[in-house]
């Protein structure tokens, strides 16, 4: 397996990974909280819809909304206890969006009301993804998408090859090490499960060097016959990302702009996998999540299981508070996380770590003329060239970005990490992509409309 | 509920690699001191007069724009280190014994029409310190083609006397002169051993002579991954195969280790044709204009009328690096299709 180490990706970055922080902390559970924030939108696609009213007792488990569409997800009662309101509330995003608010009843034992998913063996392909459906499952990596959509290939496509991603090439972040670590036969199961959902020949399991030990133990519990395959890669960032992975598993690379499917292959997150794992397992649908609570400005970091809807106050309390000198909170790693305002936002099923950085570890933001380096040219994994890109994108020239494939760029920051001249490369493609995604929709509906 | 601290909201990346502009230009200065030293060594102190005087040659530009500007910069344009390196490259392009004024006269061109007159760092079209050095050599093309034979620790203190020279009065003393192993080769003569080359104990420009250390001295930079490591890479294995298919053709011609050990050809390929700012800011650019760098220098050596030609070689390549750079724009990821490939 040696040579297997060698593969990786082209170009990339190395940040240090900071991970020593909470490497080799067991996950342990939070007390359930008081009360629960359960945002209707915390996965890509159509909001869910409520199925419960304020006032209704919820046992935990039960279903509390529905998917609002085919790319959609369901909700299920993190806990026991009585549904106070369905309204705004804040949200990781910034913004207020509508959130299904639970009273933890105080008196319950807070038992499963445990899934029936049945016996996967028997079941067919169609019936499992709708067994995957029910238990609201979502990619756990941060993207949160809809894992029944995933696991419907579009007609006349086939995923030959089934990767679980369990790279965590972002720093900081253990969440997808603590699982394969201890929850390796919900890792196992669940990978039975989708490729028998799938109909893949093989699966494969990817990883870092940085968890050659995980590997190693997840080999050793792999059953002999099952066709799955361990790799370990360089430890290099955005190992993780869908594309980047599948080009060191498979060397292939996706087309641009299309999905994983178009080269045969569908990703799911090790902790999406364990999920599902869990699911056949113990009825459980998706209610809590491993979440890595580090770094420098928090006093005790931990990797915890936390019911989604927790709010963030309740992690720190959790955690012994944080140090005075805290700056920023992030939801998710250092390079694509998302920086929170409140401390009342919920943890959601997106949310694997929360990140405290103090007023040393915020980056400097003063901007200096490009000096042409080559060094995000180097360090962008797309092949794009992010200097070029960078000053179109100061010019305003959104429409001649296009033509620099600025819409294959995946956001994933390496570029804005690498350049000298704190030039906010990322910073500006966002706001380049979202007006240039807005102006497509419009010219389609223009173009609906006559 | 609004927090109780204090947060601050921006977005991701929240991490930074350690490198910002000033970190690589200074480490690219510290990487030159031992160059300086052993120019010291051999051709006397007088080397770290001409250095501290062309640094400031090429700071005062610099310093006065920040002065002069109605909303002076958040940070000075010195702090950036580059007119500093710009300086001490020019520096180790001159001839040991060039007269101080001269010396600073050229790290001034070098900085202001170099450089300010693009719009500061970032703008420029032209290497900086070629551009002094080019400019030096247009104006005193004696004086810059003067050059004395290496010395050792005997003569560490001597500072020459041309050093000294007035503007436009002639010195008296011309002191030795001596004929550079390129001359030798172009206008006949005994040509040094090339380890001799190597070490530097030739006559030359105070830090073109001494190809190894260079070499270590790029190599450092290129291990902190500083440096566009593919320009020198390119132009040595040009060189070196040029070099070496002219002298099978002909024995007569110098070979490929001495065209790699002779001149400004270390120097030029590690610190002049990787300045960031004036080669090409792609991958395979960075191969095309070394190749095309190294092809020109043997070029003007063996058939030009110059016995150097490095410093016209990336001056020129300078010039085409705009479109070098067209035409070598990466394929983005995701348009190299396998076989058996649904699309
Ligand atoms: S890393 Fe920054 S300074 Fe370097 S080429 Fe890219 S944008 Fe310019
Ligand atoms: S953010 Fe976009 S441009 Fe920058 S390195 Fe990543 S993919 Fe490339």
């Amino acid at each position: 397996m040696s040579w297997a180490s060698a593969r990786t990706f082209r170009h990339g970055v190395h940040p240090g990974d900071f991970k020593e922080l909470t490497r080799n902390l067991p996950v342990e559970r939070v007390a359930f909280p008081d009360v629960l924030t359960l945002p209707l939108s915390q996965h890509l696609g159509a909001p869910s819809v409520p199925v419960v009213s304020p006032g209704d007792c919820v046992r935990r488990g039960q279903l509390i909304a529905d998917s609002g569409g085919y790319v959609s997800s369901r909700l299920h009662a993190p806990c026991s206890g009585t549904v106070r309101s369905v309204g705004p509330a804040h949200h990781a995003s910034g913004k207020l969006v509508d959130a299904i608010t639970i009273d933890r009843d105080r008196a319950s034992a807070q038992k499963l009301q445990a899934m029936r998913p049945g016996d996967w063996r028997t079941q067919s392909r169609e019936e499992i993804v709708a067994q995957v459906a029910a238990g609201g499952f979502v990619g756990l990596g941060g993207a949160a998408f809809p894992t029944h959509v995933k696991l419907t290939p579009p007609e006349g496509k086939h995923a030959r090859f089934f990767i679980v991603n369990a790279a965590e090439c972002e720093p900081y972040l253990n969440s997808d090490y603590r699982i394969l670590l201890e929850r390796t036969d919900a890792v196992i199961e669940g990978i039975k499960v989708l490729l028998k959902a799938l109909g893949s020949e093989k699966a494969f399991v990817g990883t870092e060097d940085n968890k050659a030990d995980a590997a190693t133990l997840l080999r050793e519990r792999l059953p002999p016959d099952l066709p799955v395959e361990v790799l370990v890669f360089e430890t290099k960032y955005p190992q993780g990302a869908e594309k980047m992975l599948i080009d060191a598993v498979l060397h292939r690379e996706v087309p641009a702009g299309r999905l994983p499917i178009d080269a045969h292959v569908v990703v799911n997150n090790v902790g999406t996998v364990a999920g599902i794992g869990n699911m056949y397992l113990r009825g459980e649908p998706l209610i809590e999540r491993v979440v890595t609570v580090t770094g420098p400005g928090i006093r005790d970091p931990r990797n915890l299981l936390v019911p989604v809807g927790t709010s963030l106050q309740h992690v720190i309390d959790h955690c012994g508070g944080i140090h005075p000198e805290t700056r920023q909170i992030l939801f998710g790693g250092p390079m694509m996380g998302q920086a929170q305002r409140f401390l009342d936002v919920p943890v959601m099923k997106g949310t694997s770590g929360i990140l405290f950085l103090t007023d040393q570890e915020v980056v400097e933001r003063q901007e200096y003329a490009c000096i042409k380096c080559l060094r995000c040219v180097d360090a962008c994994p797309v092949y794009l060239n992010p200097s070029r890109l960078g000053a179109l994108a100061k010019s305003r020239l959104y429409e001649d970005m296009l033509d620099h494939h600025i819409m294959n760029c995946m956001e994933c920051a390496s570029c804005s990490f690498v350049c000298p001249s704190n030039i906010p490369l990322v910073q500006r493609f966002r706001v380049a992509k979202g007006l240039l995604k807005e102006q497509a929709a419009r010219e389609r509906a223009r173009e609906v409309a006559t | 509920m609004s927090s109780t601290v204090n947060l601050l909201v921006t977005t991701s990346p929240f991490l930074k690699d350690r490198a910002n502009t000033a970190w690589i230009m200074w480490q690219v200065t510290l990487s030159l001191v031992p160059v300086a030293l052993l120019a010291a060594w051999y051709f006397g102190l007088g080397v770290l007069l001409i250095i501290a005087v062309t640094i400031a040659g090429a700071a005062l530009p610099e310093w006065l724009q920040a002065r002069m500007q109605a909303k002076p910069p958040v940070v000075s344009p010195l702090r950036d280190g580059s007119a500093v390196l710009t300086g001490l490259l020019l520096a180790l392009t001159l001839p040991p014994g060039i007269p101080l004024w001269m010396a600073f006269l050229g790290g001034l061109v070098a900085v202001l029409i170099g450089k300010t007159v693009f719009g500061g760092i970032g703008a420029n079209a032209f290497n900086p310190a070629l551009v002094g050095r080019a400019f030096l050599q247009a104006a005193f093309p004696a004086t810059l083609t003067t050059w004395r034979p290496a010395g050792g620790l005997s003569d560490l203190t001597t500072i020459p006397a041309t050093l000294f020279s007035v503007p436009f009065l002639r010195s008296g003393v011309d002191g030795v002169t001596a004929a550079t192993p390129l001359s030798q080769m172009k206008f006949g003569g005994e040509l040094p051993e090339w380890i001799d080359l190597a070490k530097g104990a030739v006559p030359g420009s105070t830090g073109e002579t001494g190809a190894i250390l260079i070499l270590l001295c790029g190599l450092y930079l290129v291990t902190r991954g500083i440096l566009k490591w593919r320009i020198p890479v390119a132009i040595i294995c040009t060189v070196w195969l040029a070099g070496t298919g002219l002298h099978a053709l002909d024995p007569s011609y110098a070979d490929g280790w001495f065209h790699l050990s002779a001149g400004g050809l270390m120097l030029g390929a590690w610190y002049m044709a990787t300045d960031p700012v004036t080669s090409p800011m792609t991958q395979a650019g960075c191969w095309v204009f070394g190749v095309l760098i190294g092809l020109l220098v043997v070029v003007i050596r063996v058939f030009g009328g110059l016995p150097e030609g490095v410093m016209y070689a990336i001056l020129f390549l300078n010039a085409c690096t705009p479109l070098i750079n067209r035409v070598t724009q990466p394929r983005t990821f995701g348009t190299r299709f396998k076989p058996g490939f649904t699309r």
